[in-house]
């Protein structure tokens, strides 16, 4: 009985838990969020690249002689948990600013939380176009080339194909569903004689493989449209090669050569696959060469995209901290418009018109190497390149 | 024609692990009345045995040799589970073991990425069947068609083992009437183990023989537990053919759905469990259930109002709680307004489970709908935060008021399939219907207007909401109402012949329960300022249970406890800890081992123990009712 | 005997499952105020006949005419609400209340107060309900958790809530089942003193033949499906084809040659 003395020791004993530290003086404090435990795959690899980006911001001295602190939190795939995560590191935390997230409603919950309580996000790698336009506010930015620019890229390659006849694979939720809608429209853009024969909507992370490429292989494209990643992607792959459906099709897929999705396939990967990703073992540039070699002496072990992604989110946080050489969410967005940096893929820079940087992606083909997938043929596509003019991106967000 | 002919054999392929699995939790169910949410899980650690097994031991012996010794392997762990943790619960109430191993699988989903790592891993293809068989022009690849003879092997064997063995027969009569096996003097705790490692066994061969065509990773338990659940319902519990059979239907129906409707997969499973329940409400092949039996082993502990002692009691409590705000940072207000929201949801499934007897797995669908109604309300018709808040709940009552129709006429494990099945139809709506819903990227500005916008105002409103809405629940558990609904999951058969329409009270009382959730998720798309459809999703719904379970469902309010001490923990873990899941599962495992009847039940067993020493051994007659 | 009335009145009752006849053409009247019971061997249809007149079971064919009105196809309840008070074989109570909220959910529902969400239930017909509890013997056990009583107490409660609808016929299938001999005599006593104090019909079924003919005005037999005695306990207990079928099995196979021949 008495269950509300025990309501009162339960919040009391949340009281304690959750009590608000000093902040101390000589940090300054950056929240991230994301969904550590949902898809260790793709954030531990972005883990140990913000890891890196703090040791080699904090050896070289901090942000204006403060030590850059980074509190991460997981929000577990929820974007209710991911809005509490926020709650805390501003309210109790009092960070300067928030970070990360990968799920793009998550990406769009944090942003709105951003907005409401008047805090600057950096988004990383959330893809929806929503993030930057029509859900766009002036809190937010976002590093990772969007969905549009990705699309945009592929489109660039697809339509030198001679294929006509095409039919698309995507997962059944916002992300599957944008990407297919902005590579039909570019793509239809540049090539009016393009049908579209098939479409095919497994739900992500549960694809019945084999029923969906007997599917496409029936409305027998020319070409084939793949959004799928992850596991779905191994499963569709498999599916793929057994049943001969990639057999003198040609193939465009997004995402698939970033390392997180192209490792897992090994000697099942697809030969001439065009794809965008991160061919780490290509690159020679030296942005690229000091961040390889750091990487690899730290972690003994390969950047993924992530890693990437992780690693510039927090370098790019870092400038703007110490361009605006204040906390104040107002002098941060400030700093943060029209702000160009170096990263390990040349010099980005964050749009003043819709906060988007212009860190862009390479695309290339897949091909197997000793029994692993690589990219080959590879060519760095700069983020900037692949966006609309800014009087359509003017009509696509909201005005402040 | 030939496509035909190979899309519907692909469709058998694909029915083969869903069959092996779904056959291993009809089993276990049938004997020991375990709904095993780990199976998923063993599933998974099926896989990933196999997966360092096969990677290890190379050659055809290594393959095949890996993928028979990983599921021994993890069947031997299934037995390790069951002696050390089910054999201590079976004697609680229903649905509690259910609890045990959800733990069990948010323990294991951490541990596998400990052990093998956070990346996909690609297992080996069969050797013997690593390429296609050509059929008039179609490829079929030759594993699917070993699994499409590995399911009738299976069924066969299953059969040979039920029908030609001392073990079978006493396991189908354990399946029939559980008390009759015990009276025949048959070693009860050996047959429930055997069950449960043939259960698991199945479990884990079915994630083996899944590596030549699947990637292993950490989220293959959930991806299939909840298909595998909904086959074995459609199939009828405890019906192996059944399982065969609705996995076949599953399977195919979605083969050649996706077909017309590429979107159908997503829903599929569940509009097929759905409309079998509705038409046939004990699956395809199962067969009325024999009335529940109390577990033996229970004192009945008659509800009693509070004393006006605790009603002052309760009061000072919440006027403490109330002075939070003084001492608490904002932070720690919004974590209070989110405990204190669960503490609506839990409390309104509380009702529902604990005073009806009728345990949903699908109540947040009516949170989530009364999340969505404010949202509609407040964002796309503009109206002010407090008319939204009275009229958003109502789209929960509405949803309640059309699916509790038909779900109260079912019971047991088949009203919580059906609840399900019509929670993932919502979701599913909410998922797909982006020009409405937004789809996953949900509805996003749904902030509390200025004098609710403080964290210490917002605080103040969801307290005061779930004391209400606490206060008013156990008004009506003591009211006639709820001596009727109490009535009727007590006896129906004595409610019946009373007067007592059993299913109208019921519905009623889903109506009440859906409206309550409803406005807990009005109060939460207010405090998350926005909407998604996780907030309809099974993992919430699961949440609910654990909830209802952890505080005691024989109790009047313990879910408010369970509410308190689940949501709390969950927070402070997720803030602390990325093995949030490792710690939070072992948790609920252990509070299952020390308090079987939950907190707050085994509060109230302490406190009647000492008040009455010596009560007479408690002769529950009640209850077997034998329908003649 | 033409002044009392008649409560219930069956004709040609019958019911079969699968070809074989659970009951077959089994017709009989219950006055006012009168006990009958119906026995017969395990399997004779004492308990289908029971659940068709309860309305848990519907006949093939025949008619039931409870209170002058005709119950077939009408559920439990409805039949319930005729003035019918039921008890079971195997006691249904309600275990996870005390044993006057046992009585008073019966009464709440006679009050027709079963959707009434707000006032206190504790408070409703408490005295009713103690009334009731007292005239069974259970006065001193009201406040006692029913899933703490002995058997025998089971069945007086079962009693007490079978007449909170002040019922005109009870419905008893084996009141004394599961008793010791003392307890049956007892309750059967109750029971016949209350429903000729009150006017009650009751029909019961038993096994035990000591309380059949202490207690019932009239026996009606049933064996398999079919009534083959029916008079006053003395009439049936000199009834030779009744006592071929409680006598041996070879002579209830020469019983059944002669089916239909009785009453």
């Amino acid at each position: 009985m008495q269950r509300r003395h025990l309501l009162g020791a339960g919040l009391a004993v949340a009281v304690a838990g959750f009590a608000t530290s000093a902040m101390a003086q000589a940090e300054i404090k950056i929240g991230e969020i994301n969904s550590y435990s949902l898809l260790p795959a793709f954030t531990e690899p972005y883990r140990k690249g913000w890891q890196l980006a703090v040791e080699e911001i904090n050896a070289a001295g901090g942000i204006g002689g403060k030590k850059l602190v980074v509190i991460s939190k997981d929000d577990g795939g929820k974007p209710a948990d991911a809005q509490t995560a926020a709650n805390e590191l501003v309210s109790s935390e009092n960070v300067a600013m928030l970070t990360g997230t990968f799920l793009s409603n998550i990406g769009l919950a944090v942003s709105d939380f951003a907005n409401q309580k008047k805090v600057f996000f950096l988004a990383a790698e959330p893809l929806t176009d929503a993030v930057t336009w029509s859900k766009g506010n002036r809190y937010t930015f976002r590093l990772r080339p969007s969905n549009y620019m990705q699309a945009a890229m592929l489109v660039e390659e697809a339509a030198k194909l001679p294929a006509k006849r095409w039919a698309t694979i995507a997962p059944n939720y916002e992300y599957g569903q944008s990407a297919v809608t902005v590579f039909k429209k570019l793509m239809s853009e540049k090539r009016p004689d393009i049908v579209w024969v098939d479409e095919q909507w497994p739900p992500q992370g549960k694809i019945d493989a084999g029923p969906v490429v007997q599917a496409v292989a029936a409305a027998n494209p020319e070409a084939i449209l793949n959004v799928t990643f992850g596991a779905d992607l191994v499963k569709l792959v498999r599916e793929g090669n057994t049943r001969g459906l990639f057999k003198d099709r040609k193939v465009v897929s997004f995402l698939t050569g970033e390392p997180e999705y192209l490792d897992p396939l090994k000697e099942e990967t697809p030969e001439g696959w065009i794809v965008t990703g991160y061919p780490w073992y290509d690159i020679k540039t030296p942005d690229h060469d000091k961040f390889l070699k750091a990487y690899q002496a730290k972690y003994n072990d390969y950047p993924r995209l992530g890693s990437i992604v992780g690693y510039q989110t927090i370098k790019a946080a870092a400038a703007i901290l110490a361009k605006a050489g204040s906390t104040d969410t107002e002098k941060l967005i400030a700093a943060a418009e029209g702000l160009s940096m170096p990263s390990p893929f040349g010099e980005i820079t964050f749009r003043k018109i819709d906060h988007q940087s212009t860190l862009g992606a390479y695309v290339g083909k897949t091909a197997q190497k000793d029994g692993k997938g690589v990219m080959v043929d590879s060519v760095y596509r700069k983020g900037g390149d692949y966006l609309p003019s800014d009087a359509e991106v003017e009509k696509l967000r909201p005005k402040d | 024609m030939a496509f035909y002919v190979v899309q519907f054999l692909t469709g058998l392929a694909s029915a083969a692990s869903l069959f092996l699995v779904a056959s291993g939790l009809s089993i276990i169910f049938g004997v020991t009345r375990i709904v095993n949410f780990a199976h998923g899980a063993f599933y998974m650690l099926g896989a990933y045995v196999a997966f360092t097994l096969t990677e290890r031991f190379s050659g055809a012996i290594g393959f095949w040799g890996g993928v028979v010794a990983a599921a021994l392997i993890v069947a031997a762990v299934g037995v390790l589970v069951e002696m050390v943790l089910l054999r201590r619960i079976y004697h609680a109430p229903e649905l509690f073991q259910l609890l045990a191993t959800f733990g069990l699988t948010l323990m294991v989903e951490d541990l596998v990425v400990l052990i093998w790592g956070p990346s996909d891993l690609l297992g080996r293809r069969a050797p013997g069947f690593k390429g296609a068989v050509d059929f008039f022009g179609q490829n079929i690849p030759s594993y699917d068609l070993f699994l499409i003879a590995i399911s009738p092997i299976v069924l066969g064997g299953l059969w040979l083992l039920f029908q030609r063995t001392r073990w079978g027969v006493l396991v189908r009569a354990a399946t029939q009437d559980r008390d009759m096996v015990a009276a025949l003097g048959v070693n009860q705790k050996w047959l429930f183990t055997s069950v449960f490692a043939l259960g698991v066994f199945l479990a884990a061969l079915g994630g083996a023989l899944q590596i030549p065509r699947d990637a292993v990773h950490h989220a293959l338990d959930l991806r299939i537990i909840v298909d595998v659940f909904v086959v074995v319902v459609i199939g009828g519990l405890g019906s192996i053919i059944g399982a065969f059979v609705a996995a076949v239907l599953v399977s195919e129906l979605n083969a050649f759905g996706i077909l017309i409707f590429p979107k159908i997969s997503i829903i599929l499973v569940f509009l097929v469990m759905a409309v079998v329940l509705i038409v046939r409400p004990w699956g395809l092949f199962g067969k009325p259930e024999a009335a529940a039996r109390r577990t033996p082993g229970l004192t009945v502990n008659p509800w009693r109002p509070l004393t006006s002692g605790e009603r002052l009691a309760s009061l000072v409590a919440l006027i403490v709680a109330a002075a939070l705000p003084l001492v608490a940072g904002n932070y720690a207000l919004t974590v209070a307004s989110e405990i204190a929201i669960f503490v609506i949801f839990a409390a309104s499934l509380h009702f529902l489970m604990s005073v009806g007897g009728l345990a949903s797995f699908g109540h947040a669908a009516y949170f989530g709908l009364g999340a969505y109604g404010v949202a509609f309300l407040a964002k796309l018709a503009g109206l002010p935060m407090i008319v939204s808040l009275l009229l958003g709940p109502l789209l929960g009552l509405l949803g309640a008021a059309v699916f509790g129709f038909f779900a109260v006429q079912l019971s047991g494990v088949y009203f919580a399939m059906l609840t399900l099945a019509f929670a993932q139809i919502v979701w599913s709506i909410a998922f797909q219907w982006v020009a409405v819903t937004g789809g996953d990227n949900g509805i996003l500005g749904v902030w509390p207007e200025k004098w609710a916008a403080g964290p210490a105002s917002f605080y103040w409103l969801s307290l005061g909401i779930a004391a209400l809405a606490v206060a008013v629940l156990r008004v009506i558990v003591f009211s006639p109402f709820g001596f009727a609904l109490r009535a009727t999951r007590d006896s129906p058969l004595r409610s019946e012949a009373i007067g007592i329409n059993g299913k109208r009270v019921q519905w009623t009382a889903f109506v009440i329960a859906g409206t309550v959730a409803g406005v807990a998720g009005a109060l939460f798309a207010y405090l998350k300022g926005s909407v998604f459809p996780d907030s309809l999703g099974i993992s919430l719904s699961v949440d609910a249970l654990v909830m209802v379970l952890l505080g005691g469902v024989e109790t009047v309010s313990g879910a408010v406890v369970g509410a308190i001490v689940y949501k709390a923990l969950n927070i402070w873990l997720v803030s602390q800890t990325d093995l949030s899941k490792l710690v939070l599962g072992g948790f609920i495992v252990l509070i299952v081992v020390v308090f079987p009847k939950g907190i707050v039940g085994m509060l109230e067993t302490i406190r009647n123990r000492r008040r009455t020493p010596a009560s007479k051994p408690a002769i529950l007659t009640a209850g077997i009712e034998t329908a003649e | 005997m033409s002044m009392v009335p008649t409560l219930l009145s069956v004709q040609g009752l019958s019911k079969s499952y699968g070809g074989v006849h659970a009951v077959r053409n089994v017709s009989f009247d219950l006055r006012a105020g009168e006990i009958l019971a119906l026995i017969g061997p395990n399997g004779a249809g004492k308990s289908t006949c029971f659940d068709m007149l309860n309305g848990q079971n519907t006949p093939d064919s025949g008619r039931i005419n409870l209170l002058g009105e005709d119950t077939v196809g009408r559920k439990p309840r409805a039949i319930w609400r005729l003035g019918v008070g039921r008890t079971f074989q195997i006691t249904a109570t309600f275990a996870t209340m005390t044993v006057r909220e046992n009585v008073q959910v019966a009464l709440v529902s006679y009050g027709r107060q079963l959707f009434n969400l707000w006032s206190s239930t504790a408070a409703y017909a408490r005295e009713e309900a103690g009334r009731l509890l007292d005239l069974v013997g259970m006065g001193a056990y009201a406040e006692r958790p029913c899933g703490e009583l002995a058997y025998g107490d089971l069945k007086r409660l079962e009693l007490a809530i079978a007449l909170a609808n002040q019922p005109r016929l009870l419905l008893m299938d084996e009141p004394t089942a599961g008793m010791a001999p003392r307890e049956r005599i007892e309750l059967m006593r109750l029971t016949a003193q209350i429903a000729r104090e009150k006017s009650i019909g009751v029909l019961f079924t038993e096994h035990d033949m000591d309380v059949v003919f202490e207690h019932a005005d009239r026996i009606l037999v049933l064996n398999r499906g079919s009534l083959i005695a029916e008079g006053s306990p003395e009439q049936v207990r000199g009834n030779p084809q009744v006592r071929a079928i409680y006598l041996g099995e070879g002579l209830v196979y020469d019983a059944r040659h002669r089916e239909g021949a009785g009453a």
